[in-house]
């Protein structure tokens, strides 16, 4: 600890490391948004309510505004910036194209990583589960038709990277 | 004792910190203040589960609630647990959430959030805005004229149904503490939630080898059909031999301070048939003597046709995948 209260953390987001100096009150959101600045990772309610700040913490899903970044010091963690390959975009994310899974696309970041962190956990089969599974994320445009739509098309196979 | 423990130092504006899901949020309100947050997750003793000798189960206090409601041991042995699980939060919080942290979530009392207001729990002695205020989500059982929060848990109640036990470590050694113990009813003392002292911590929570595998279901009623809290929850475990009950075990969530038991009822049910007539009059003692409010006497009724529903599934736990209807 320094003497602006910062720790220091290493962090390797989207395949990249990253050595920072952080004060222990910042949410690993404000960490992501602010010290590194991938910004895909939206900030909608910040307690915990709307889903929109949903990352990839060693393969979980977990809500980074209800986190620390100190706690995470160690982590390997994938934002919407590291969820295509390159150009070549994500299963998940060729879906919400092609069926129409935002509208105003806030929460869109947060819902693909939550669908992609939820097809690895592999417990949702049917629709009403996968439902079930997505209610963490919200949608106040009202795409969620849309979204289960494009989940169920991936676990379906219809696209493969 | 684990070095948390030392590292809290006595001092009690310092706070232990595990998931985070809900103190952090608390922190950001200002309900909760901390000069120093200790990090409990390196202590490697506290994460898993495993068989006691006794044919049990130990529920680490830092393993996830997804791994515990996923842990085959679990699955196969508590499934009431793993759907009581299931029911609360989301998944990703459940990705994050402990099972010590848990139990020793806040309560989700609209006022108790609002620091504008008085509040007994967040404020001894400012008063409780609920009481006269907007009470939907409120206590029906076990209340006072001080706090009629609710505890919002929805594993807390199949532990309770369970009669999980408590371990907890801290700086006079261990101890253990049966599950209808350690969470309190608020009398005059709602800032207060459990029985655990300053500078203890849950090490973990055994559960007993009868898992009621059989016959056992959750019901979890709300303003929206996933993630949020319980109106009302009922959490239901039936032994039947021969059609005829030997044991039950009911305990309510979403109607007081506490998961709700009421031993008498199910009592009342050893010995009986399983059938709506006898569930009906277990409702009927369980909720005697509830009180409601402006705004939440629907739920004395509710929690009655709730515990009716719940015990019929319970005989056919097949009834509760979505979209089924129960019968009898």
């Amino acid at each position: 600890m320094n003497n602006r209260n910062e720790h220091s953390v290493s962090l390797n987001v989207n395949g990249r490391h990253y050595q920072l100096d952080i004060q222990p009150w910042v949410s690993l959101l404000d960490v992501l948004r602010e010290h590194l600045h991938f910004t895909g990772t939206k900030k909608g309610c910040d307690h915990g309510q709307c889903g929109a700040c949903t990352v990839l913490v060693n393969g979980k899903r977990i809500l980074s505004c209800l986190t620390l970044g100190v706690m995470k010091d160690g982590a390997q963690i994938t934002t919407i910036e590291g969820i295509s390959n390159g150009e070549n975009l994500h299963p998940v994310q060729k879906a919400f194209i092609e069926h129409d899974a935002f509208q105003c696309g806030y929460c869109t970041p947060g819902q693909i990583c939550s669908a992609v962190g939820m097809l690895g956990e592999n417990k949702a089969q049917t629709r009403e589960e996968v439902q079930e599974l997505m209610s963490g994320n919200l949608c106040r445009c009202g795409a969620n038709k849309g979204i289960i739509d494009a989940v169920m098309a991936v676990k379906e196979g219809g696209y493969n990277e | 004792m684990p070095d948390a423990i030392t590292e809290l130092n006595g001092d009690i504006r310092n706070k232990l910190v595990a998931g985070g899901t809900n103190i952090n949020d608390l922190l950001k309100y200002f309900i909760t203040k901390a000069d120093k947050l200790v990090d409990i997750n390196p202590i490697k003793d506290f994460n898993s589960i495993f068989r006691l000798e006794n044919g049990g189960v130990r529920l680490g206090a830092l393993h996830t609630n997804a791994d515990t409601a996923y842990d085959p041991i679990i699955e196969e042995c508590y499934p009431l647990l793993s759907k009581a699980i299931l029911a609360g939060a989301s998944a990703q919080i459940r990705n994050m959430a402990t099972n010590g942290g848990n139990l020793l979530q806040r309560t989700r009392c609209y006022y108790f959030y609002d620091i504008n207001t008085p509040c007994n729990k967040r404020d001894p002695g400012s008063g409780c805005s609920a009481i006269n205020g907007y009470n939907r989500i409120h206590a029906i059982l076990g209340q006072s004229e001080s706090c009629i929060a609710v505890f919002p848990s929805d594993m807390c109640v199949a532990l309770a149904a369970l009669d999980a036990v408590v371990n907890i470590d801290g700086p006079e050694g261990e101890r253990t503490l049966p599950f209808a113990d350690f969470h309190r009813i608020p009398g005059d003392t709602p800032h207060i939630d459990n029985n655990l002292t300053y500078g203890e911590i849950i090490s973990g929570i055994d559960i007993p080898k009868k898992g009621f595998e059989k016959n056992y279901s959750y019901l979890k009623l709300r303003d929206r059909s996933s993630y949020s809290f319980a109106l009302v929850s009922v959490a239901t475990a039936l032994d039947i031999e021969d059609s005829t009950i030997k044991e039950a075990r009911i305990a309510l969530g979403g109607v007081a301070h506490k998961p709700w038991r009421v031993i008498e009822a199910e009592d009342f049910l050893k010995e009986k048939q399983p059938s709506r007539e006898n569930f009906a009059i277990a409702a009927d003692i369980i909720l005697e003597g509830a009180k409601g409010y402006k705004h939440n006497s629907f739920k004395i009724e509710l929690a009655k046709r709730a515990i009716i529903r719940n015990c019929i599934m319970a005989l056919n736990p097949e009834t509760q995948r979505p979209g089924a209807k129960p019968s009898l």
